[in-house]
């Protein structure tokens, strides 16, 4: 057993104040406590990806970090970046390359993608493939995500429509 | 009803056959909105935790739960014994199997563990880290026995038993001859031979087996959430293992986090998670964690095979000999067995080629690791890779190009329906236009040249082929004929509601590779309406016709055959309505754009929701003797052919670090042949993720035991998959050859690309390391295996 802990943060925009076990991690205390269940785990050790969340602006693995860890901190999932519509152009890519299939890895990577345009706005798809490699996806194969992550780059700079 | 005119869909105004369009169910997993079965949390639900064997093989002897008992929050902690009253053991063979042999199965083992991972005791709390908390506090009294390992010695007089009842490891023996191979041997201008190693590996789906099961005492029903991917199959066991009434199993498959077959078949800890829920009467939810994971998903692959090609002075195959032995755990996998993928390789190697006299003999072992059972192209990657291992092979023996060599022994694309050497009914193929294509696609001269040129300055690139067949839209052979409740049918109910909707309701189901969006398609053309007005069920036994789930690359072939025979009933049963109040023959009508209108205009004469709400709410204005028939369903199997087979052929492109041993993938092609393409932007990505899983098997994924029976490697850092930066941008093309076997003409694409990757792999490895006298056999190629073959290390 483990003492609980009280957490007070801004969970996608909204002002949280929860008692949880101090041993919660982050990702669980998202899915199980507040029910951001857009938020995955596939491995629970840090390598996957799938649990990727902006803590600070950050991108963190909600797995690795504990829940008591974002006292104070701004938290943001791929529910809230759905609704403000930070990841609406990436999405939108997604959704016409069909760069998801079974769609469990899509928040993590939509995630990592919107971190890679924003620190390296210049990216090709050698840097593109670097930059989601810890992002697992059984799927797909990457290379739709590769291509929707290069179309988004290339609309944000301005130029037309990605070669595929 | 009236026979109505149907133009072929390819004609059709509304026809979405053969066009891209974007799965509209994507958008909720975009938004994070997807329900996997981890996401559900139900009133007074409870979660079990599994302790596992620590021991490949140990005797159990006194179990003490008091301590885990007395624990805060637990709810109860059920051993073997205490959940044998609630659940009966089922035994993995099938009876067309002959010979086949395994013992009864438990959903957890009363006195005696036979595999690291094991389920041994349940430990059901209030939450997941309190039932761990709980299972720390359970002492179980083992005794570990000797362990049968290895496959190669698990025959030997002397190998410990896995099952001592069954007097020794066999689980079964397999052989497929034609012709008489070892009078050509014996003949032979040339004979080429080469033992192949597959490592074990596993599938490794994103999101892990999970299940929920909520039974209410209050009516006896049982609904089960399950990460799956054949509910109907799946009702049908927990109902029977649990001794329910089928119809009061409810299972419901909705969004699976990845599948490949892993997810189709009967795990313990599920049936124990199903019998729980009965015994506690209230919600039980199971989720394996990865380290779970790796020790009780199934494994795939661990086979070794030696192979012989006799050959011609003018480079024809004339015998090929092959002989194949894997380990596949302690027990065969219920229900659809654990030899399939041995039945697979005998059945499926050399099917590329004429072949004029063939043998093939397989032996399955049992062994104290964990079960192995069907993945993603099951046997196919073996079967390919032997194959074409054994033609480059050839093909360098005979002085010939590898192309050439494939040339002259690719069976003829004129030469269908004919059988394969190993008897395998083949229906329409087309290897050499796929050959073809493949080579101007890649540039494969080009490529030629260029690795020449870069070999004078040290750099070492190959080239690697494999033509490849696909197993596809199965019949009954594999399953239902040996007595498992494994459909090979399907059905598809279609219906038009008075809002004007079309509304599909189908046996397969949803793993992300498209299956909803690629129903609308095809009922949208058969009925003639836009894709948005179509909505598609899936995956809830109580919502679809019964069928078969997704399985051996059928959706598309059988439920979409399905569909587009319930459509066509459906637009009839539409115009026959529509004929009586338009007092016109149906022939003269069409449905164009959801509208009745004049056979060969767009002139409206009535639309849909119009023509079903008078059919709903004003059926004064019907003749008496028309009762509208706006709900039809139809179904499908393949008859004629035990399967229908995809094929087409693959082409690696490498570089090899002849100093380190690193192999990088610059490029890699596809050409491949499913009929008539529904999507092709699924179709492609089917193609390039099954390629993607195939280079994981062949580079990377290697379930690593002890000689104990000791998973050395199972957590997702020790187990390496394909990542992005390693992977090549995969080249998809085209060859068109529709099944006869239906009118949509479709055939699967789900497991072509895993089922041919690998050879391609291997066999542009060993182009690479040609010119150093050098050549690996085993897979996983690691940069070690390629290091030792280099003498370096
Ligand atoms: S779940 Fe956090 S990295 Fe895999
Ligand atoms: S889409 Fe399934 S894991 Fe990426």
């Amino acid at each position: 057993m483990s003492r609980d802990v009280e957490i007070t943060a801004r969970i996608n925009g909204e002002s949280v104040t929860k008692r949880v076990p101090a041993r919660t991690s982050l990702a669980d205390f998202l899915r199980y406590d507040l029910e951001l269940t857009g938020t995955h785990v596939g491995c629970e050790h840090g390598v996957c990806g799938a649990c990727t969340v902006r803590v600070d602006g950050d991108i963190v693995r909600g797995c690795l970090m504990l829940a008591a860890q974002i006292d104070g901190a701004e938290v943001e999932t791929v529910e809230g970046l759905s609704a403000s519509g930070e990841l609406a152009d990436l999405q939108a890519a997604f959704l016409e390359r069909n760069a998801l299939q079974c769609g469990f890895c899509t928040p993590g990577m939509l995630l990592a993608a919107s971190e890679l345009i924003a620190t390296q706005p210049g990216a090709g798809r050698k840097e593109i493939r670097a930059f989601i490699s810890g992002n697992y996806c059984r799927c797909t194969g990457y290379e739709a995500i590769v291509d929707a992550i290069e179309t988004v780059i290339k609309q944000r700079n301005g130029g037309g429509a990605a070669n595929g | 009803m009236a026979d109505t005119p149907f133009l072929s869909f390819h004609d059709r105004p509304n026809s979405y056959i053969g066009r891209s369009v974007p799965r509209p169910n994507a958008k909720r997993l975009l938004h994070g909105r997807g329900v996997f079965v981890d996401d559900i949390k139900l009133p007074r639900m409870v979660h079990v935790y599994f302790v596992r064997s620590v021991h490949a093989h140990a005797k159990i002897g006194k179990i003490d739960a008091s301590r885990a008992e007395a624990h805060p929050g637990v709810a109860a902690v059920v051993t073997g014994a205490q959940l044998a009253e609630y659940c009966k053991p089922w035994v993995g063979t099938l009876s067309h199997l002959e010979g086949m042999k395994s013992p009864p199965q438990r959903a957890m083992p009363i006195d005696r563990a036979t595999w690291q991972g094991e389920p041994v005791v349940a430990v059901i709390a209030e939450s997941r880290a309190v039932a761990e908390d709980a299972a720390e506090l359970v002492e179980i009294d083992w005794e570990p026995l000797p362990a049968a390992t290895d496959m190669k010695t698990a025959l030997d007089a002397d190998a410990p038993l896995v099952h001592p009842d069954l007097g020794d490891n066999l689980c079964w023996r397999g052989e497929v001859k034609s012709g008489d191979v070892d009078a050509v041997f014996k003949k032979a201008h040339r004979v080429v031979e080469e033992t192949f190693v597959f490592a074990r590996h596993t599938g490794v789906t994103l999101e892990s087996r999970g299940i929920i099961a909520d039974y209410d005492p209050s009516d006896g029903r049982m609904t089960v959430y399950h990460a799956g991917q054949a509910p109907h199959n799946m009702q049908a066991i927990f109902a029977e293992q649990i001794g329910m009434p089928e119809p009061d199993m409810r299972v419901i498959s909705k969004d699976v986090g990845g599948a490949f077959g892993l997810k189709a078949h009967t795990y313990s800890d599920e049936v124990a998670t199903v019998a729980l829920a009965r015994m506690l009467g209230r919600p039980v939810k199971f989720i394996a964690d990865r380290l779970e994971s790796f020790v009780s998903d199934i494994h795939a692959r661990d086979h070794i095979v030696t192979g012989r090609m006799a050959i011609s002075k003018d480079g024809k195959i004339e015998a090929f000999d092959i002989d194949d032995l894997t380990g596949i755990g302690p027990y065969s996998m219920f229900p659809r067995t654990s030899v399939i993928e041995t039945y697979q390789i005998l059945n499926l190697t050399g099917v590329q080629y004429v072949i004029p006299n063939y043998r093939a003999r397989g032996a399955v072992v049992f062994q104290n690791k964990n079960m192995m059972c069907q993945y993603r192209a099951v046997g196919h990657p073996i079967a390919t890779t032997v194959s074409e291992g054994l033609a480059d092979l050839a093909a360098d023996a005979a002085g010939l190009d590898p192309v050439e060599f494939r040339r002259r022994n690719l069976m003829a694309d004129d030469s269908y329906p004919t059988k394969a050497a190993s008897g395998l009914p083949l229906e329409g193929l087309s290897h050499h236009a796929s050959l073809d294509k493949l080579l101007i696609l890649m540039d494969y001269d080009g490529l030629r040249r260029e690795q020449e040129a870069r070999r004078r300055d040290g750099v070492y690139r190959g080239i690697g082929l494999a033509s490849f067949i696909e197993i596809t839209n199965p019949g009954p052979l594999f399953y239902g004929s040996g007595g498992a409740r494994v459909s090979a049918t399907d059905g598809c109910t279609i219906r038009l509601d008075p809002s004007g909707i079309i509304t599909a309701a189908i046996g397969i189901t949803e793993q992300g590779q498209g299956t909803e969006t690629m129903i609308a398609q095809v009922a949208a053309t058969a009925v003639g309406v836009p894709m948005d007005q179509v909505r598609v069920l899936t995956g809830d036994t109580d919502k679809s016709p019964y069928g078969g789930g997704v399985w051996g690359s059928r959706g598309a072939g059988i439920g979409g055959e399905a569909t587009l025979q319930a459509g066509k009933a459906l637009r009839g049963n539409i115009l026959a309505v529509a004929s009586a109040i338009l007092q016109t023959e149906p022939a003269k009508l069409d449905i164009v754009d959801a509208k009745v209108v004049d056979m060969g205009t767009t002139t409206e004469r009535i639309s849909l929701a119009d023509l079903a709400a008078l059919a709903q709410f004003r059926t004064g204005d019907l003749p008496d003797d028309l009762q509208p028939e706006l709900v039809v369903t139809r179904h499908f199997r393949v008859t004629g052919y035990p399967f229908v087979l995809s094929n087409g052929v693959q082409a690696s492109h490498l570089e090899i670090d002849t100093n380190t041993g690193f192999i990088t993938l610059l490029k890699h092609w596809v050409v491949e042949d499913c009929g008539t393409i529904i999507n092709p932007q699924l179709v492609d990505e089917q193609v390039r993720g099954g390629v993607v899983q195939g280079l994981g098997g062949a580079l990377y994924e290697h379930c690593i035991y002890s000689d104990e029976g000791q998973l050395l490697n199972g957590n997702m850092a020790d187990y390496l998959v394909p990542m992005a930066a390693e992977m090549p941008d995969i080249v998809v093309g085209h060859v068109s050859t529709p099944t006869k076997t239906s009118e949509l003409g479709a055939k699967g694409a789900g497991e072509a690309g895993t089922g041919g990757a690998p050879a391609a792999v291997l066999n542009a490895v060993n182009d690479a390391l040609k010119p150093l006298g050098a050549r690996v056999t085993a897979q996983p190629i690691t940069p070690e295996s390629v290091l030792r073959a280099l003498g370096k290390l």
